[in-house]
């Protein structure tokens, strides 16, 4: 008996230790069933958006949402902007023009995030490392010029842009909107950057410098390969936000140059209940990004939070 | 240019020669001078004074980039390595001031003209009338009061987005599952989001959620009713841009110095207790970083407002700039557009202005 009774103590079944250990399970279960709460809530609809794209107009009607279940895949939405078993090795239009807004969106975004981090990664540099004069602007002045620039409202910008590009002859062209594009996410770039050379320390440029390099090639040898990991999440977050930009490529572009988001929300007026294919060109316009976050969600995840956390 | 207190200390010899010196300030001012003597060349030609041009103002511009390129390289020409050190911070410097500073002054000049893009007559100046019509226009200050209610409702999303964030740095399997699910409304395109959910989800006849609705018996109206669709912009927006807070924060929540809490565990805090006098006031400065800068997005708001309401149901969900977008798209009306969008410039750098110096006296630390 009296041995029993220490077994119960060492596995703690004693009255108090069963009072923690529901209040244990309680906390899990409430933190568990919090977080599939909120899991339904970000899924449901990219899942909803998919699994449309493959109904036919009497499964949307009737709400059916699992597949092979309560309705059976058909690729009728896909059809419509050409992409689908049947149609892929055919000649087909909307492909064609699904393929033209895809591939703007791809040149466009990466251009931009390749120019932002290009020129936004050299200033933040210069401005970690060494204290310059412009005029009566100092460095803690120049940083805040560049980061300032976050606050401006793409409305402001809008109007003239589209008659300073109408009389330059760059309106509805991809320069145009690149060259925007690394304005708006410039900031964001400098703020990353600025983090990141912050973190790198400068004895490391010294000994190159004793060395024999100068301060570009210590740059580029000793300190680029070091940040590049920053540049990548900055490089990925730009590439986001480029990706979805729909502001100034609906007033800017019309037929040539328009990307993704002005093709999609050009089409959503004018399909009525014709959901498969805006299910179907939905899907295809966040794909892309939906696969960036699961692959290099390391990456976006440092990008946001460098700067947060001093 | 002054670089006395250079954290990376370079020690150099220059010795440029007076020929050197020429050459790279005649480079800036030879390219300076074809910029502008093209430039009045081709104002001549727009106003007929002469009759030779070019169609547009392309060249201009190639000349333009040519005397940036110039003023670069000149840099080192005639400093040597002190304008080595410049071209760091020079490419992105005259990047911002030619696409913002620019485009700012001629926005300043339309915003006092009577420019509409669909009458032949060109700009006007029309002095004050713009300013006098915006005042009268109930429709600018009605978007203004929206902007105001939809950056109140960053507050619930910083709640939401903390709460998260709690839940995601707490001891739970499948962190990193979780956490990509949780960043995925980040990815979506506002566009895309605002028919996924919008126009398809909220739908009101077919969508799954309206379905939900009748089944127990109630009518579903989303964005009839003014309040409710206004309610429903700001929960798409939240929906996308809530995961932006709740990483910021979890970054904050990881960077937490452990003994502090493991001290706090010691001395009996409860987890409430210790998340009040504890995590919060720690994660204040972070808190407020993320704040802002979703206030700073927020006040763009328009791309899920154009696609879902285009501003309806009269004007309840329209943020100043959807409702430039509009006047800009069903008007052409550029000049008082232009105007509008200053005005929103002004009201937003004093609003921000004051948002950081409160901000910042109330935490004693510059943010």
């Amino acid at each position: 008996m009296d041995g029993a009774a220490r077994m119960t103590a060492i596995f703690k079944e004693h009255e108090a230790d069963l009072r923690v250990n529901t209040k244990w399970w309680a906390s899990r279960i409430a933190i568990y069933t919090a977080l599939f709460i909120w899991m339904v809530v970000c899924l449901f609809p990219i899942l909803w958006t998919i699994t449309t794209s493959f109904k036919l107009a009497p499964d949307v009607m009737k709400g059916n949402l699992i597949p092979w279940w309560d309705f059976t895949p058909r690729w009728k939405g896909w059809e419509s902007i050409g992409l689908s078993p049947r149609l892929i090795g055919e000649v087909s239009t909307v492909r064609e023009e699904f393929l033209k807004r895809f591939w703007n969106s791809t040149i466009i975004s990466i251009s931009a995030a390749l120019l932002a981090v290009l020129l936004g990664s050299l200033a933040a540099y210069g401005l970690s490392r060494f204290s310059y004069r412009f005029g009566f602007m100092k460095n803690s002045d120049i940083s805040f010029f560049f980061l300032s620039q976050m606050i401006l409202p793409p409305v402001v910008l809008a109007l003239p842009f589209l008659i300073l590009y109408k009389s330059l002859g760059l309106l509805d062209s991809r320069i145009g909107l690149i060259l925007l594009y690394t304005l708006m996410v410039l900031p964001i770039v400098i703020w990353i950057m600025r983090d990141q050379f912050q973190g790198i320390p400068i004895e490391l440029e010294e000994a190159a410098l004793v060395d024999g390099l100068g301060i570009w090639g210590a740059f580029t040898q000793i300190v680029l390969p070091i940040a590049l990991p920053g540049m990548v999440a900055a490089f990925i977050l730009s590439l986001v936000l480029c990706w979805n930009e729909y502001f100034f490529a609906a007033l800017l572009t019309s037929s040539n140059a328009s990307t993704l988001p002005v093709m999609v929300a050009s089409q959503t007026g004018s399909q009525g209940i014709n959901w498969w294919s805006m299910a179907a060109l939905s899907s295809a316009a966040i794909l892309p990004l939906v696969i960036v976050a699961i692959f290099l969600e390391k990456y976006i995840i440092k990008g946001m939070a460098a700067g947060a956390v001093k | 240019m002054n670089t006395v207190g250079d954290l990376l200390h370079t020690v150099t010899a220059d010795n440029i020669s007076d020929g050197r010196k020429r050459l790279g300030k005649s480079m800036v001012w030879g390219s300076a001078l074809l910029c502008v003597s093209l430039a009045v060349f081709q104002a001549a030609y727009q106003a007929e004074r002469i009759s030779i041009g070019f169609e547009t103002w392309r060249p201009i511009l190639y000349a333009y980039m040519l005397w940036a390129t110039a003023l670069c390289f000149a840099q080192v020409i005639v400093n040597g390595e002190k304008g080595k050190r410049t071209l760091f911070v020079l490419p992105a410097a005259l990047f911002v001031i030619s696409l913002v500073v620019f485009p700012l002054l001629f926005a300043l000049y339309i915003s006092f003209t009577d420019w509409n893009l669909a009458s032949p007559n060109g700009p006007q100046p029309n002095g004050w009338d713009n300013l006098v019509q915006m005042w009268n226009d109930s429709f600018y200050w009605n978007a203004l009061k929206n902007m105001v209610y939809y950056v109140l409702a960053v507050g619930v999303e910083y709640v939401i987005a903390f709460g998260l964030a709690l839940l995601l740095n707490a001891q739970i399997r499948a962190r990193k599952f979780f956490r990509v699910v949780f960043l995925l409304p980040l990815m979506l395109s506002p566009v895309a989001v605002s028919w996924m959910i919008g126009k398809s989800m909220f739908e009101v006849r077919f969508g799954p959620v309206s379905r939900l609705i009748r089944e127990f018996g109630g009518e579903p109206t989303f964005f009839g009713n003014p309040e409710i669709a206004r309610f429903m912009i700001m929960a798409m927006d939240a929906w996308t841009f809530i995961p932006f807070m709740m990483i910021m924060l979890l970054a904050g929540l990881q960077a937490l110095p452990r003994e502090v809490l493991e001290a706090s565990k010691v001395d009996g805090a409860s987890g409430w207790q210790s998340f009040r006098e504890i995590v919060f006031p720690l994660m204040l400065p972070v808190s407020v970083t993320a704040v802002v800068i979703r206030i700073i997005f927020k006040l763009k708001l328009a791309d899920v407002i154009i696609n879902v309401t285009s501003g309806g149901p009269g004007g309840a969900t329209d943020s100043v700039t959807s409702f430039i977008f509009r006047e800009y798209r069903d008007r052409s009306n550029v000049g008082y557009g232009t105007l509008l969008a200053m005005v929103y410039l002004v009201i937003i750098v004093i609003f921000v202005t004051l948002l950081l110096k409160l901000v910042s006296r109330w935490m004693e630390r510059p943010a």
